[in-house]
């Protein structure tokens, strides 16, 4: 306050000041008020949130929601398979990012450029970083579609032909049935031949029965059988058990085929691995970010030491520098899976809505993941689809807290103060 | 102990030490750079990231441009967004960039100014323990997946604004925009508290020492001190906004038109995408390659104010001390 001088002003120029202070005071208390209302409200958006999607969702809360494939029905509805599709893909794509992300952040943070040219690369990638995890994740979704599922167009064949570039771990078969309703399955050398004639003497399969002579559908059980082709100018086998492995001439096929566990194609296809790769270039960014400050948080100390000691930039990495900056690097990957687990936008554009009935058995397999069956769900009129909807976000939300937890975990446990 | 033998195996250790020493040395050398070069390789992907974006969304829009049924005077100076009628088709995305921009505004109408106060109150006022509050508050409402925002938008708020005022749609622009804007409010309060911290105390002492109450040393000293930080801030904020997919998707309907009743029912450019997605459209029509046109307009209006963000930040940060 500058006393002197109203000290040596006369009366009347204080008395403004004095109700400017007051009005000032004014200002402040009520700006307090703003403020802490302000905070207050967006604790109450929290908790209307949480009312909204607990009062929804816990009464469709049960086994069969968790158990269930997603039938038609929403008593019967569950996401088992959006589960695990969720866990493939978030599975693959933690394990594609992490070491390129981490990768990437000891390069900028570890590896000083040596050269000027090094330095403006170094520039452009940081820049190039910090202006990639602004972009939309819908739109590295449409990239995926470009560069993953389709692969720029490269193997497109003809438009009849049902394969596609390159197959790893697939049979092909003709599926005929008999004429007593078994399924007789001849294979195919190229999924590119024409629907085979059937002849007598070829190379035959059909399913295995168990002891109740109910159909095994398993093509790991294929049973080897004879066939009998006949021609409408034959007699009619009565025979049941013939009739099983009968076969008019004319039969027609329809091809099938056997997909292992290890199946692979280029293009992947909408199938997990190109999802996987599509999460990986919306969470890289993110995992980049955050390893270069667990780097960055490492004192310089420790590195001026293990080099004094003539160790390596690399060994300086391995055994120094990036021991220290674990912690904090899994909590950011933490983070960053929870925001892989609950994208949806770039999952969407790959996968599309499709009805799945089971978990991915290979990485080129159909999937769904959680936050697109909500979506499907909440995307329908009927009100009770929207309460399983609630459900399944109390259970994606359940996820997330737990990697949340973990990721807190980590960082009050392990982090010991370096220096 | 100094006998000749001795000192001969001494030699012959020192030899060997040596020895082993330039051989591992050589190894060393070459581990060095092999690994240098896998770290080059992974920070080059990224830089390939956006070159196959650009790539990619460039050459599909340009198939888009180059059919007979389409114009780029049309895509840029028509409100009419109908790829999917048949006979009348009409591709302007002013329709889309309407809806996006209708929802944004309504967003950050929500998120700025409660962004912006909840960073000064954490920042300049909050005693410790609401602190202690507050923030795990925010990363929570900051790491709810958005597809949890467009439900409550639509199985909530929605009715709400219906119970408020009749004449609501089922479908809306309000309801998803508020729900972008608490979406939003989180990072608008992170990266504006941020910069509220790099305020060097000296300046804040000084507002005080001068009688300034703590409203006179925000309004007056801190904020203009931060005012780079938190327009960057903002900016990052709207390119956000205007990036939500599923919150729009879901609660703002897909009827593309040029509008500014926020009560009506719009379609977002991301929300177009989405119901692309969604359907079964050819993989080779017209309407297909609109996706990517509509995701290389998307990508050049964040793009572009995420840079600007990002250069605000850095070049026009007031350096003290």
């Amino acid at each position: 306050m500058p006393e002197s001088s109203s000290q040596s002003n006369s009366d009347q120029r204080s008395t403004p000041e004095l109700r400017g202070r007051a009005g000032r005071m004014l200002t402040e208390k009520w700006f307090s008020y703003l403020c802490v209302a302000t905070a207050t409200s967006s604790v109450a958006v929290l908790c209307w949130l949480l009312y909204s999607i607990l009062s929804h969702g816990l009464p469709a809360l049960s086994w069969t929601l968790l158990s269930n494939p997603p039938e038609p029905d929403p008593e019967q509805a569950g996401v088992r398979p959006a589960f695990f599709g969720t866990v493939w893909v978030c599975a693959m794509c933690g394990l594609m990012t992490l070491p390129i992300g981490i990768a990437t952040a000891i390069l900028l943070e570890e590896f000083p450029p040596k050269s000027k040219l090094g330095g403006w690369v170094y520039g452009l990638i940081q820049l190039n970083i910090s202006n990639l995890a602004g972009v939309p994740s819908v739109v590295y979704g449409i990239l995926g579609l470009t560069a993953f599922v389709s692969m720029f167009g490269l193997f497109e064949r003809d438009q009849d032909s049902q394969s596609s570039g390159f197959e790893l771990g697939v049979t092909y078969y003709n599926q005929f049935f008999s004429e007593g309703d078994r399924a007789i399955l001849i294979p195919v050398e190229n999924v590119d031949d024409k629907l085979s004639v059937v002849s007598e003497g070829m190379e035959a399969y059909t399913f295995a029965r168990d002891a109740d002579g109910a159909t095994i559908v398993d093509y790991s059980k294929l049973v080897p059988t004879e066939i009998n082709v006949i021609t409408y100018d034959d007699p009619y086998p009565e025979d049941p058990a013939v009739l099983e492995n009968t076969l008019f001439a004319d039969a027609e096929a329809g091809r099938v085929s056997q997909k292992s566990w290890y199946y692979f194609q280029v293009p992947f296809g909408r199938g997990v691995l190109a999802g996987a790769m599509t999460l990986m270039l919306v969470i890289l960014p993110v995992i980049i970010i955050s390893s270069q400050e667990a780097l960055r948080a490492v004192p310089s100390s420790l590195r001026a030491g293990a080099l004094g000691l003539g160790a390596t930039p690399w060994q300086v990495v391995r055994t120094v520098t990036l021991p220290a900056a674990i912690p904090g690097i899994m909590t950011g990957a933490i983070l960053a899976m929870s925001r892989a687990i609950g994208e949806t936008a770039p999952i969407l554009i790959i996968a599309g809505i499709v009805y799945i009935r089971n978990a991915p058995q290979h990485l080129m397999d159909d999937f769904t993941v959680m936050p697109l069956q909500i979506y499907n769900w909440t995307s329908r009129p009927q009100e009770a689809f929207h309460d399983i909807a609630a459900g399944g976000i109390i259970i994606l939300l359940a996820i997330l807290l737990s990697f949340n937890a973990i990721a807190v975990l980590i960082r009050q446990k392990m982090q010991k103060p370096l220096s | 102990m100094n006998t000749p033998e001795s000192t001969a195996d001494l030699n012959d250790r020192v030899r060997s030490i040596l020895a082993a020493d330039r051989r591992s040395l050589r190894g060393v050398r070459i581990r060095e750079i092999g690994v240098y070069a896998v770290l080059v390789l992974c920070g080059v992907f990224s830089l390939l990231i956006t070159i196959a974006i650009v790539g990619v969304l460039l050459t599909e829009t340009l198939n888009f441009f180059r059919s007979d049924e389409v114009t780029l005077s049309n895509f840029l100076g028509s409100g009419q967004w109908t790829p999917l009628l048949g006979s009348t088709k009409s591709f302007g995305i002013w329709a889309l960039i309407s809806g996006t921009m209708l929802v944004t505004v309504i967003a950050m109408a929500i998120a700025l100014p409660l962004g912006l106060i909840t960073a000064v109150y954490l920042s300049e006022y909050a005693p410790r323990k609401v602190r202690a509050v507050l923030k795990p508050v925010l990363e929570v409402l900051a790491g709810v997946p958005t597809v949890v925002y467009g439900f409550f938008a639509l199985v909530t708020i929605t009715p709400f604004l219906q119970w408020l005022h009749g004449g609501f749609n089922v479908f809306n622009a309000t309801s998803g925009g508020i729900a972008v804007g608490i979406l939003c409010l989180p990072t608008v309060c992170s990266l504006a508290e941020d910069a509220l911290q790099a305020v060097p105390s000296s300046l804040r002492d000084g507002a005080y020492g001068l009688g300034g109450t703590r409203f006179d040393a925000t309004v007056k000293v801190i904020l203009p001190a931060a005012l780079s930080g938190i327009i960057s801030a903002f900016l990052l904020a709207i390119a956000r906004a205007i990036g939500e997919t599923m919150i729009v998707a879901i609660a703002c309907g897909s009827r593309p038109q040029v509008t500014g009743d926020p009560r009506d029912e719009i379609q977002t450019m991301t929300g177009f995408m989405v119901q692309m997605a969604g359907g079964d459209v050819s993989n080779f029509g017209i309407e297909y390659y609109s996706m990517y046109a509509v995701a290389f307009t998307l990508f050049m209006i964040t793009l572009s104010l995420t840079m600007i963000g990002n250069v605000v930040r850095r070049r026009y940060r007031e350096a003290y001390e």
